[in-house]
């Protein structure tokens, strides 16, 4: 067992977990979005991070980051408020975010983070990019215009369906989320249209076909239920 | 106590933000009790007045003739506020932002001369739809696509008694 504090409260733990598992436990809520339960964590949207008193302030992600003895955690604070919230504005200045008329409103994480964080208004200037949407899948699209690159579907396709359909294209702003090598989702050999992906996209940019706006719910949950029944796959 | 004086203006939106208003029924007795209603697309007043307390904005800055009186506005009001998604973010109207402005005019009113390309009395499309902030100083956010009426009254309640206006969680959802 290993004793950390988190918040000015003691909390134990076991080696193999993070600060996110052992905030979890202690009822300390920590927000996250690229963090599925069932995935391997990447680090990737910084929404979770916290600072650690003794080593300088300095900022860690909190899904990626293994417990430790004697860490002073701190898990909420002004600075790490400003900085979620501004990591929230630069997701929503990036994209084409119009939530009035998404698949997903009502039921988006990143939507919900941005009124749990009391993002009233994105103080960064609006990106606007054109931006494709492949509806070539029989049964799903994908709509880039509010992907945020957190890789939940990349993962839940190689790590859960072992199918790496899905992939990272391009770099930085113009990175894309792409099937096969650049195919058109329906065209896609490895795909076996299981709809993981779909479930475990945090936003509206993967949906079912069929749903109009504010109809598509997801089921990230499953995601953790299947790996739970099949070890091997977090190996 | 001398009434607040309030006003409301429509930019590039569909008028959902002022139905929303409308919708807050028998409030809007209290509302016209401690307030007066200076200049709205829903009172027949032509000239934006001097010396305006609140006036909420809806919809984004989507034409030359938005810009002249944002800027009018800001001048002779004390508060600001960002009425609903489309002042807050762009939102519906924003949806033409990546495509050029030209393309979006011809798209519309085909290949001949169009109105508010260029000349003309009809004013201009701007090149983008943008959020007010990005144009003029915004003093609050009151987002929505609409602001259903109870955020609305939540909002005007504590500015009408003199408070700073304070919304929080799923008040400050969009969409
Ligand atoms: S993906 Fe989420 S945040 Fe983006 S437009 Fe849809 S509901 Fe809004
Ligand atoms: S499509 Fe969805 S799950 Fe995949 S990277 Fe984009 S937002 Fe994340
Ligand atoms: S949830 Fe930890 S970095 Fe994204």
């Amino acid at each position: 067992m290993i004793t950390l504090r988190i918040d000015d409260i003691p909390v134990q733990a076991e080696p193999d977990q993070t600060i996110l598992d052992a905030a979890k436990a202690a009822g300390i809520r920590i927000p996250t979005l690229c963090h599925l339960p069932g995935l391997s964590p990447v680090g990737a949207c910084r929404l979770c991070l916290v600072e650690i008193r003794n080593w300088n302030g300095k900022l860690v992600p909190a899904c990626a980051t293994p417990v430790q003895e004697g860490l002073d955690v701190v898990a909420n604070s002004d600075r790490l408020r400003e900085l979620r919230r501004t990591i929230l504005e630069l997701l929503f200045a990036e994209r084409n975010h119009i939530c009035a008329f998404c698949v997903a409103n009502g039921h988006c994480e990143l939507q919900d983070l941005a009124a749990e964080l009391g993002m009233d208004h994105v103080r960064f200037p609006y990106r606007f990019p054109p931006l494709p949407l492949d509806a070539s899948h029989p049964k799903f699209g994908i709509d880039h215009n509010r992907c945020i690159l957190c890789g939940r579907c990349v993962r839940a396709c190689s790590e859960v369906e072992g199918a790496m359909t899905w992939g990272f294209a391009g770099r930085g702003i113009f990175t894309l989320i792409e099937a096969d090598l650049g195919d058109p989702w329906g065209d896609a050999k490895t795909c076996t249209g299981c709809g993981k992906c779909v479930q475990a996209c945090p936003t509206g940019a993967l949906f079912e076909k069929g749903r109009a706006t504010g109809e598509q719910e997801k089921r990230p949950a499953i995601v953790a239920a299947l790996t739970e029944r099949r070890p091997r796959a977090q190996g | 106590m001398p009434k607040v004086r309030v006003a409301t203006a429509w930019f590039s939106g569909c008028s959902g933000c002022h139905m929303s208003f409308l919708d807050l029924d028998e409030r809007l007795l209290e509302f016209a009790g401690k307030a007066e209603l200076v200049y709205s697309p829903i009172v027949d007043i032509k000239e934006f007045p001097d010396d305006v307390d609140v006036t909420l904005i809806e919809g984004a800055v989507g034409t030359s003739e938005h810009l002249h009186l944002l800027a009018e506005i800001r001048r002779k009001s004390r508060l600001l506020v960002a009425f609903g998604d489309c002042a807050v973010t762009g939102n519906v109207p924003s949806l033409r932002n990546p495509i050029p402005r030209e393309e979006v005019l011809h798209a519309v009113y085909g290949d001949g001369s169009v109105p508010g390309l260029e000349g003309g009395e009809v004013p201009k499309l701007l090149p983008q739809a943008l959020p007010l902030h990005a144009v003029v100083r915004v003093d609050h956010f009151l987002p929505g696509c609409p602001p259903p009426p109870d955020r609305i009254w939540k909002f005007l309640r504590q500015l009408l008694a003199g408070k700073e206006p304070e919304l929080a969680r799923e008040d400050l959802r969009f969409g």
